[in-house]
């Protein structure tokens, strides 16, 4: 414990890049997301799942990393032979019906129970509300229709609150019971990395618990930023560290560090 | 009824907006997400002082904001305002928060499916998604109902007829007949959901070089309303087999938009300050334009559609 952060031979985001990664298993169908998860796949699909296949929303399917470096999914380098062109209503098409394993959708603002905000912090009403955020896009699918999908967030108290302002996409609700009482008919988070650590869920009550610190972050350092009693693991973990060949794959990926540099 | 012998479509972009985007209109911009996005119309619509649109689209990279910037809309149906590789849509933010523009809060598939019921001519379509969650709180389009079949919950998605769908394409024909090619978004739902459909072009070819190809048509020339040939229409944005996607644009924008000052400086260079894609390209400069072009072409085999 204790590196300074400047003696390390990665930065936080390529350890978090690193870590949602290897929540990809080898076959699974993974619905890409923007930004960190973008190079997630990418290494994933080069290191330890090289059968994962991508699946983007605004209707691409490809089972390789694109032959450059891409800072979107629409970049053209992503759409050099991929594997299948389409319309979003195909690829969201596929989400619904169950043939995608798992997702990644990163937030503003998230709750014990998983549920994530990225639409309006404060009310929802002109007057209450304090921050306007971009929206879904197609996070609110990816919630509420793929087998599984994990949350990429930045780890500070005011974004891991008791309730989110609102749910643009859904976790757990309030619990257990919950999804299959609204109507959804599978899936739910199962990790939520941050710029702290690992958190997943209680399957008994659906709650957030703490699994993994990052090297150099302490447990309290993590209940401090969280605002409600955060649950911990029995025996919390540190995350496991890029390896130099997964560092060299994130590097090639982000070579100018747009998303992973400091 | 149709004419059996269309005349030219082909009109220039600012007739194009005058004619087929009147104030109040409800516009498709941005159907391919992060790809071809018409910003030339967008910027015509800016130039022309339209007001009162309402503007629909999934994702709408950036052009959102800078037509609500500009004051041009009083209203937004979408799944996603902002700037994808920054993040928030400043000129977006201000007006949600200060209560300047309504807002109908959509997912990417429920804007899918709303264009594409509208698409079908049927008042709605069900889907499984947003259950739970509280877009049902902000746009009054989602309803839950009962499945008659199953019982199952699910989510009602009110159908979206806009009065007009712009779509940015490689090529087209003067009577409307399009190609497109790369990822389609929710390019042939909007299309087939709107009254009109205005084209906006890289290149305007013969007939036959669309006909040759009919399965690369996004929508039927019979819908199609004008054809706008705009070279570099889609600038910042990427056209499979013409440009790269201009991140710099993107990243400058963030910063050109943090407050209404430096966006109406914006505004001054890059919209009413190059009134036609010739002063746009200028602006842009040679060296600029030759960054962006393809440096790796990847032809596809023809195919055969003989008989």
């Amino acid at each position: 414990m204790g590196i300074e952060r400047q003696t390390r031979a990665y930065t936080m985001a390529e350890l978090m890049v690193t870590a949602a990664a290897r929540e990809i298993r080898d076959g699974e169908v993974v619905f890409v997301g923007m930004r960190l998860p973008l190079l997630s796949f990418q290494l994933a699909a080069s290191a330890h799942a090289p059968n994962a296949i991508g699946v983007y929303e605004l209707g691409i399917i490809r089972n390789a990393p694109a032959p450059e470096p891409i800072l979107t999914m629409g970049d053209l380098p992503n759409l050099y032979r991929a594997q299948w062109l389409a319309d979003t209503l195909d690829v969201m098409s596929l989400l619904q019906r169950g043939d995608v394993n798992m997702s990644f959708i990163g937030g503003a603002q998230v709750d014990r129970f998983g549920n994530l905000n990225t639409s309006y912090i404060g009310g929802i009403t002109p007057g209450k509300i304090e921050t306007r955020l971009p929206g879904s896009g197609g996070a609110c699918d990816l919630a509420c229709l793929a087998k599984r999908h994990i949350i990429i967030m930045t780890h500070e108290k005011r974004r891991f609150v008791p309730r989110v302002d609102y749910i643009t996409s859904p976790g757990y609700g309030d619990g257990t019971g919950w999804r299959e009482r609204v109507g959804l008919m599978r899936g739910g988070p199962t990790a939520v990395i941050t710029t702290l650590g690992v958190l997943r869920f209680d399957p008994a009550t659906c709650e957030m618990i703490l699994d993994s610190v990052h090297p150099g972050v302490t447990v309290d350092q993590v209940l401090a930023s969280t605002g409600w009693e955060l649950r911990v693991a029995p025996e919390v973990r540190q995350t496991p560290e890029p390896t130099t060949d997964e560092m060299a794959l994130v590097r090639r990926f982000d070579p100018q560090g747009f998303w992973t540099g400091e | 009824m149709m004419d059996p012998m269309p005349t030219t479509k082909l009109i220039s972009l600012s007739q194009a907006i005058t004619q087929f985007v009147p104030d109040g209109a409800t516009v498709v911009l941005g159907v391919g997400l992060e790809s071809c996005i018409p910003f030339a119309a967008g910027h015509e619509i800016i130039r022309q002082r339209k007001r009162d649109l309402t503007l629909v689209g999934p994702i709408s990279d950036m052009l959102f904001d800078q037509l609500i910037g500009a004051g041009c809309a009083r209203a937004v149906r979408a799944a996603w305002v902002g700037n994808v590789i920054t993040g928030s849509g400043y000129n977006f933010r201000r007006a949600v928060e200060n209560g300047n523009i309504q807002i109908e809060d959509h997912s990417n598939l429920t804007l899918a499916l709303a264009l594409r019921a509208g698409a079908m001519g049927v008042p709605f379509l069900p889907t499984r998604t947003a259950l739970g969650s509280d877009l049902f709180s902000t746009n009054t389009s989602l309803k839950t109902i009962t499945c008659p079949f199953t019982a199952e919950r699910l989510t009602a998605v009110s159908a979206i007829t806009p009065d007009v769908t712009i779509l940015h394409v490689q090529r087209a024909d003067a009577g409307g007949h399009a190609h497109l090619w790369g990822n389609f978004g929710v390019a042939r739902e909007a299309a087939l959901a709107s009254r009109h459909i205005i084209i906006c072009a890289e290149e305007i070819v013969a007939a036959e070089v669309i006909e040759r190809d009919p399965n690369r048509v996004i929508a039927p020339g019979l819908r199609v309303s004008a054809v706008v040939h705009a070279p570099w229409g889609a600038h910042p944005s990427p056209v499979p087999g013409y440009y790269n996607r201009d991140h710099q644009m993107f990243l400058d924008y963030q910063r050109d938009s943090q407050t209404p000052e430096v966006f109406a400086k914006w505004q001054a260079k890059w919209v009413d300050g190059a009134k036609t894609s010739d002063a746009y390209l200028e602006l842009l400069g040679q060296e600029r334009i030759a960054e962006l072009r393809l440096k790796n072409h990847a032809r596809a085999e023809a195919v055969d559609y003989g008989y």
